[in-house]
């Protein structure tokens, strides 16, 4: 992909509409290899953002989800032990006698137990999805700086692996945690805001053909309305697709304020802001937009 | 919100200033444009390293001759490291680019924004001449005595000499939160059996049976959660509890928050290992020193953006605050409910608890106690004392108390 248009163009045939900021952030993040940090609220489409560069670049995508206590055996590779064990009664069965030999296969590359992030090293291309790097701890964002400078793992037993074409990585935050600038330095910054009125419904319409026109308009300026009125949990562009479907699936061409109050679970999680959802006039928002 | 708006903006419009790649003509007056750029987001505040710029200068080279979009997202993903960077950035680059459509300005060094400073008050009473120098505190020597006496007295009311002293003492403090099982297991000598290392020592025996490994499941501290009021009401002593909180930074998984007029994240200002440093850079950063308090608010903000997103979610969260609520009482209620239903604790301490006749009277207090699980006092050093040793897991009346007037607890 030779400019950000390009990318753009690439990217929204997956049915993943960008910006030109987004574009131009992808675009780097491709040309200079360098991972591509996305930080935003919940369901604006960070981690949908990888499935689509994935899917835009041929690559398969391999997801590290990171959790408070993650290590290098969970995230980077690990051995096969019950097998290597297996291996070694087997060879006693049969009577191998090259002690040095049995030794040497025990390390075989098939009792590697390759983890996500191995497995986007040895896979290219590939798209690496980092989920939720706020939640691993330091040490674990240490280790992911040192991956992700050198592309690159020692593995004592076998030696060290290289990545000759380095995997696209995205890492995603959630900032329930500052990340540390160590590694964010390495990486490009993109902050996801909600999308305007016109993308959302353009990413509607283009995630649901089957929705009617009427349908997505009326769904995503409720949505946007929602948005503005202080929540605890303000719906992200994947609740609008969700409350969208769950409408189509009701048999809905369009909706009415009595029926979006009845939906209104698919989009708000919240009981405090259902009460608040309530208290705000739909049909008013309905008919401004519908006129 | 202010996020609104930005999507696009700046995006438009092309060819403000033509930043070609190092092969071109001129391409070194060009990069000498973008690392002034670069200079003056420094100046506006922007942690702007020396690897960011030679990121944004190989990613403008390998964008767009000239388009002035290119430049504005390429700075924009290689100069900013948080959510915090981008309206300054916005602000800077509009300065220095022009605005959207107009040629480009000569480049305009952004200043940095007026900031409020903190101003330490003395103690009430005059306890030192017009002409003295900065009180140094007495000699070391004298320290553990006076330090006895230092404990207990409340920091409002301590001299400048007495208050340098106390600082001192604060800085050695630490604040760990009560451990929790985490999901990381270490090996142990009792535990369950360990099938990984069980296993790996057998092929090291060559598959001959060998003793049993064993693991038990690692405890990590709970993450600290501090609030610190800052309002007028808690001008004597939120310096003395914002150093209690640095010594907190600094001993590891704590959170520091200021409450005043608005809600300022104050851990990164706080990791200087310096206190003086870290409080002024702290000064710097927290705006609304003195003013009113909106508690219910402000934790409703906390909640929204920090708290409910994890940063709250089993841990102990502490609240340095006398409790006087301008807005309306009824929403801190809600939102103590709400934090309480998040952290695995909620200590509350509160300065004025240890003054005589002291009864939670104030709305704001009222309304909050129900939902806090321990209330403690928080005017002395003997005080936080007592708190730290509250969010490590003791239980408050196991801890002797400073002066014996605890009971009013909810």
């Amino acid at each position: 992909m030779d400019d950000p248009e390009q990318v753009r163009a690439r990217l929204e045939e997956t049915g993943y509409l960008v910006d030109e900021g987004l574009a131009v952030t992808c675009f780097l993040a491709l040309r200079l290899h360098r991972p591509l940090f996305c930080e935003g609220d919940a369901g604006v489409g960070k981690t949908a953002l990888a499935a689509a560069l994935a899917e835009a670049l041929g690559a398969p995508l391999i997801r590290l989800q990171c959790h408070e206590g993650i290590d290098a055996s969970q995230a980077l590779y690990d051995w096969d032990f019950p097998r290597q064990l297996l291996h070694l009664r087997a060879a006693e069965a049969a009577g191998v006698q090259d002690a040095d030999r049995l030794e040497s296969e025990l390390y075989d590359q098939r009792f590697l137990i390759a983890r996500p992030l191995l497995r986007a090293l040895r896979t290219q291309p590939s798209v690496l999805l980092v989920d939720e790097i706020d939640r691993a701890d330091d040490e674990f964002e240490a280790f992911l700086l040192e991956l992700l400078s050198e592309y690159s793992v020692t593995i004592p037993e076998i030696g060290t692996l290289r990545a000759d074409r380095p995997p696209v990585v995205v890492l995603t935050s959630n900032r329930t945690r500052e990340v540390h600038d160590a590694l964010k330095r390495r990486c490009l910054y993109h902050w996801f805001d909600h999308p305007s009125f016109a993308r959302e419904l353009a990413i509607v319409r283009s995630r649901l053909p089957r929705v009617s026109a009427r349908l997505a308009e009326q769904v995503t300026s409720l949505v946007q309305a929602l948005r503005g009125a202080d929540l605890v949990k303000p719906p992200g562009v994947a609740e609008t697709i969700d409350w969208a479907e769950a409408l189509a699936a009701l048999g809905a061409n369009e909706v009415d304020a009595d029926l979006a109050v009845a939906t209104l679970g698919s989009v708000l999680k919240y009981r405090e802001d259902t009460d608040r959802a309530r208290g705000l006039d739909l049909a008013a928002i309905l008919s401004a937009r519908g006129a | 919100m202010s996020a609104k708006g930005r999507e696009g903006n700046g995006a438009a419009g092309t060819g403000a200033r033509p930043p070609r790649g190092p092969s071109g003509p001129g391409a070194g007056a060009a990069d000498a444009v973008l690392v002034g750029f670069v200079r003056a987001l420094r100046a506006a505040g922007v942690d702007a390293s020396t690897e960011r710029l030679y990121a944004f200068l190989r990613a403008v080279n390998v964008l767009r001759p000239g388009v002035r979009a290119d430049v504005y997202w390429a700075g924009r993903a290689t100069l900013c490291g948080g959510h915090d960077d981008l309206e300054r950035y916005e602000r800077v680059f509009a300065a220095y680019f022009g605005p959207v459509g107009e040629p480009a300005r000569h480049p305009v060094r952004a200043a940095p924004p007026p900031r409020m400073r903190l101003v330490m008050r003395d103690a009430p009473a005059g306890a030192r001449a017009p002409g003295e120098s900065e009180p140094l505190g007495p000699p070391t020597s004298t320290l553990a005595s006076s330090a006895e006496v230092l404990r207990h007295r409340d920091v409002g009311e301590l001299d400048a000499a007495e208050r340098a002293q106390l600082n001192r003492l604060l800085a050695a403090f630490a604040l760990h939160g009560q451990t929790r099982r985490s999901a990381r297991r270490r090996p142990a000598r009792r535990g369950d059996v360990d099938p990984r290392r069980t296993v790996r020592e057998l092929l090291r025996r060559g598959g001959e049976p060998a003793r049993l490994r064993r693991h038990a499941p690692v405890r990590r501290p709970r993450r600290v959660v501090l609030l610190v009021d800052v309002s007028g009401s808690m001008a004597p002593y939120a310096d003395a509890l914002l150093r209690f909180a640095h010594a907190a930074v600094r001993g590891g998984r704590t959170e520091v928050f200021t409450i005043g007029t608005r809600l300022t994240r104050a851990t990164r200002e706080l990791s200087h290992r310096d206190p003086d440093l870290a409080m002024a850079a702290l000064a710097a950063a927290v705006p609304d020193w003195r003013g009113g308090t909106r508690l219910g608010e402000l934790l409703r903000e906390f909640l929204n953006r920090w708290g409910q997103r994890g940063m709250a979610r089993g841990a102990v969260v502490v609240l340095l605050s006398d409790g006087w609520e301008r807005g309306d009482p009824e929403l801190l209620g809600v939102q103590m409910r709400r934090l309480h239903g998040l952290a695995h604790q909620v200590i509350w301490a509160n300065p004025r608890k240890a003054r005589p006749g002291y009864a939670p009277l104030a709305a704001g207090m009222a309304a909050a106690l129900p939902s806090v699980d321990v209330f403690v006092e928080g005017h002395s050093l003997a005080a936080l004392e007592r708190l730290a040793a509250v969010v490590r897991g003791a239980e408050a009346d196991e801890v002797p108390v400073a002066f014996g007037k605890g009971a009013e607890r909810a």
